[in-house]
């Protein structure tokens, strides 16, 4: 019982890492309707720049915000000169984008910082553990940022003009350009705070997964596999698909299918959710005039 | 028209041929795999070129062939010659069965659920119940097939020409295929899958079956690799072979048949050049030449080549289709 405990806790510290990234990806599909294959390598070149500016001198806390502030930039230039022109392309060409991208970030990723695996600094440094031994300091740390992040986005889109105004872009983009909301701007932005979220993802989990250009691969799988369980068009449901995905990881990593198929077990959720629920949980239901 | 390629065709093999006696080695190794990965990309230019479904997963279907060889030839000596036809029928089986969920999903869905697949591969194949077959990490050492009836070729000359001749029987049934009735088929239904329907296309088996052919494909190309390296282990599969795969599909000309040839060797070459600069650079230069090519040459270096071929030998002018997958002249390839 205690083992079950200790398991939906460690999933519910993972599941936020995941829902972080699926909430990512939702954002750029909400507007744009394209699956970023490039979130998870953006996310580690991300970390890599953190890792430098500590090593740099920085303290923690510093190259965190410094990191997240161009993980923005970067994602707003690369909106504006790559992904700008493929609004209109077909699926092909967006998807042959993002993995050009994607094979960029992660030979940029190994070419600046080299292959080999390095340790990531954590903030949370007290090795005491918490909660009767059932969270690190660091996973209890982690979850904080985290959902104090989500909490920070929810509420940048529920209760700010420039959250309404994204909003309304990504939701009918040629009557927002009617009331004046720069769309184009908008899908900039959007871009910016996937990047930023990316990073700050990328940064709570190296600690715990080791830093190496491949790192996020997986874990840009789980944030499929929740963003698709939750509904890929719902930002709240691809949250909870991520906390859900990090739970069944765990359960299932633990007692069914054990820890060598763990990932197989997110293909094996992208596909039952794709053929059960095309629509996730709480995805609206499409339907196509033909 | 139809004679002078056919012409060309035949000039073009046995140009192949007589190379296997003026080069040698890592050369022709290399030739091989070109062979190899164009058929790979020829399957992967059937599902995504002409049916429009985008598959970033092929690299599955390319160890599956190599594993399926592998296990045949380590486990139970059959000639490496006899694992071709096992492997394919067990690939187009996978593809069959991989298509049916992931096909009635939409053309990005597939692309997901095809990536999704192309990331877990090595840890499926690194799987502990299936290690008597697959070796698990260690993978499988194949031994070099002899040239036979005491042919005077070496073990590389032979085997270039073995995946050479393949190659040519896989390449004309897939350009037979293509250009009959199913193929016509295929293609409409990656451009206009509500006409395609309403003309009595099921969408759902065709679509299936287009997945088990490229399948099938992909997977005796990854027979042929197999037996060309003499091994296969989990890590030779990674994701990024499936990207290679998409790569070679969109630089060597999405929907071509020609453009698989191209890609190939784009594939094998270009890595080579550019590890000289940094291990990492190959990656790079994948990279920005794949978004390069989306941008400017979207039909790849086989609509390079038919354009230059057309402003050569003046013809009546081409008319550009807009379609799924991209600008194309004259409604075909």
């Amino acid at each position: 019982m205690i083992g079950l405990l200790h398991q939906i806790l460690s999933g519910l510290v993972t599941g936020g890492i995941y829902a972080s990234v699926a909430l990512a990806l939702v954002m750029i599909y909400q507007s744009t309707h394209h699956v970023n294959f490039a979130q998870g390598e953006m996310a580690t070149f991300s970390t890599y720049i953190a890792l430098a500016l500590i090593e740099a001198g920085l303290p923690y806390w510093g190259a965190f915000l410094a990191t997240v502030m161009i993980s923005f930039v970067m994602g707003a230039v690369i909106q504006i000169v790559l992904m700008r022109p493929m609004a209109n392309a077909p699926v092909l060409s967006s998807v042959g984008v993002f993995i050009g991208l994607l094979l960029v970030f992660n030979s940029i990723t190994g070419w600046i910082f080299s292959y080999t695996i390095k340790s990531f600094p954590s903030p949370f440094e007290a090795s005491r553990p918490l909660l009767g031994g059932f969270l690190s300091p660091h996973e209890l740390g982690a979850t904080v940022v985290t959902l104090a992040v989500l909490v920070a986005v929810y509420l940048f889109f529920r209760h700010t003009k420039l959250g309404l105004a994204m909003r309304a872009a990504a939701f009918n983009p040629v009557s927002s350009r009617l009331v004046g909301i720069r769309v184009g701007h908008m899908l900039a932005l959007g871009w910016g705070l996937a990047a930023a979220l990316g990073a700050v993802a990328g940064m709570m989990i190296a600690p715990v997964v080791f830093l190496d250009p491949n790192m996020m691969a997986g874990i840009l799988l789980y944030a499929f596999a929740g963003a698709l369980l939750g509904g890929i068009d719902n930002p709240a449901g691809a949250v909870i698909g991520g906390f859900a995905v990090g739970v069944i990881e765990n359960l299932g990593g633990a007692y069914v299918v054990g820890t060598e198929l763990k990932l197989s077990l997110a293909l094996f959720t992208i596909v039952a959710v794709l053929v059960f629920r095309p629509n996730g949980l709480f995805g609206r239901v499409l339907v196509t005039r033909v | 028209m139809a004679g002078t390629r056919m012409l060309a065709i035949m000039a073009g093999l046995a140009c192949a041929v007589a190379i296997a006696f003026a080069l040698s080695g890592y050369h022709l190794f290399q030739l091989t795999m070109v062979v190899t990965y164009a058929i790979a990309i020829l399957g992967l230019n059937i599902v995504t070129g002409y049916n429009g479904q985008i598959s970033l997963g092929h690299g599955a279907f390319y160890a599956i062939g190599a594993y399926v060889t592998a296990i045949l030839m380590s486990n139970y000596d059959v000639p490496y010659w006899a694992t071709l036809p096992v492997s394919a029928l067990i690939c187009a089986a996978f593809g069959f069965a991989f298509g049916l969920p992931a096909l009635r999903l939409g053309g990005l869905y597939l692309a997901l659920t095809t990536f999704a697949l192309a990331v877990a591969l090595p840890q499926l194949l690194k799987y502990p119940a299936l290690e008597p077959w697959t070796g698990g990490v260690q993978g499988i050492v194949i031994s070099k097939p002899e040239a036979p009836l005491g042919l005077r070729l070496s073990g590389d000359q032979w085997l270039y020409l073995f995946t050479l001749a393949v190659g040519a029987v896989m390449f004309l049934l897939a350009a037979n295929l293509l250009s009959g009735r199913i193929g016509r088929a295929i293609r409409a239904v990656r451009d206009n899958p509500i006409a395609a329907e309403a003309m009595g296309v099921d969408l759902a088996l065709l679509k299936t079956r287009a997945f088990a052919v490229s399948a099938l494909y992909t997977g005796v190309a990854g027979s042929l690799g197999a037996i060309a390296v003499q091994f296969v282990a989990p890590d030779s599969f990674s994701v990024f072979l499936s990207i290679t795969l998409f790569v070679g599909l969109v630089v060597g000309g999405v929907a071509s048949i020609s453009g698989a040839i191209f890609g190939a060797a784009f594939i094998v070459f270009v890595p080579n050049l550019a590890e000289q600069v940094s291990k990492a650079a190959a990656g790079a230069v994948y990279g920005v030449i794949l978004i390069g090519f989306l941008y400017f040459i979207p039909s790849g270096f086989a609509g390079m080549a038919r354009r230059i071929l057309q402003r050569m030998i003046p013809q009546r002018p081409a008319m550009l289709v807009r379609t799924e997958v991209g600008v194309r002249e004259n409604g075909h390839a």
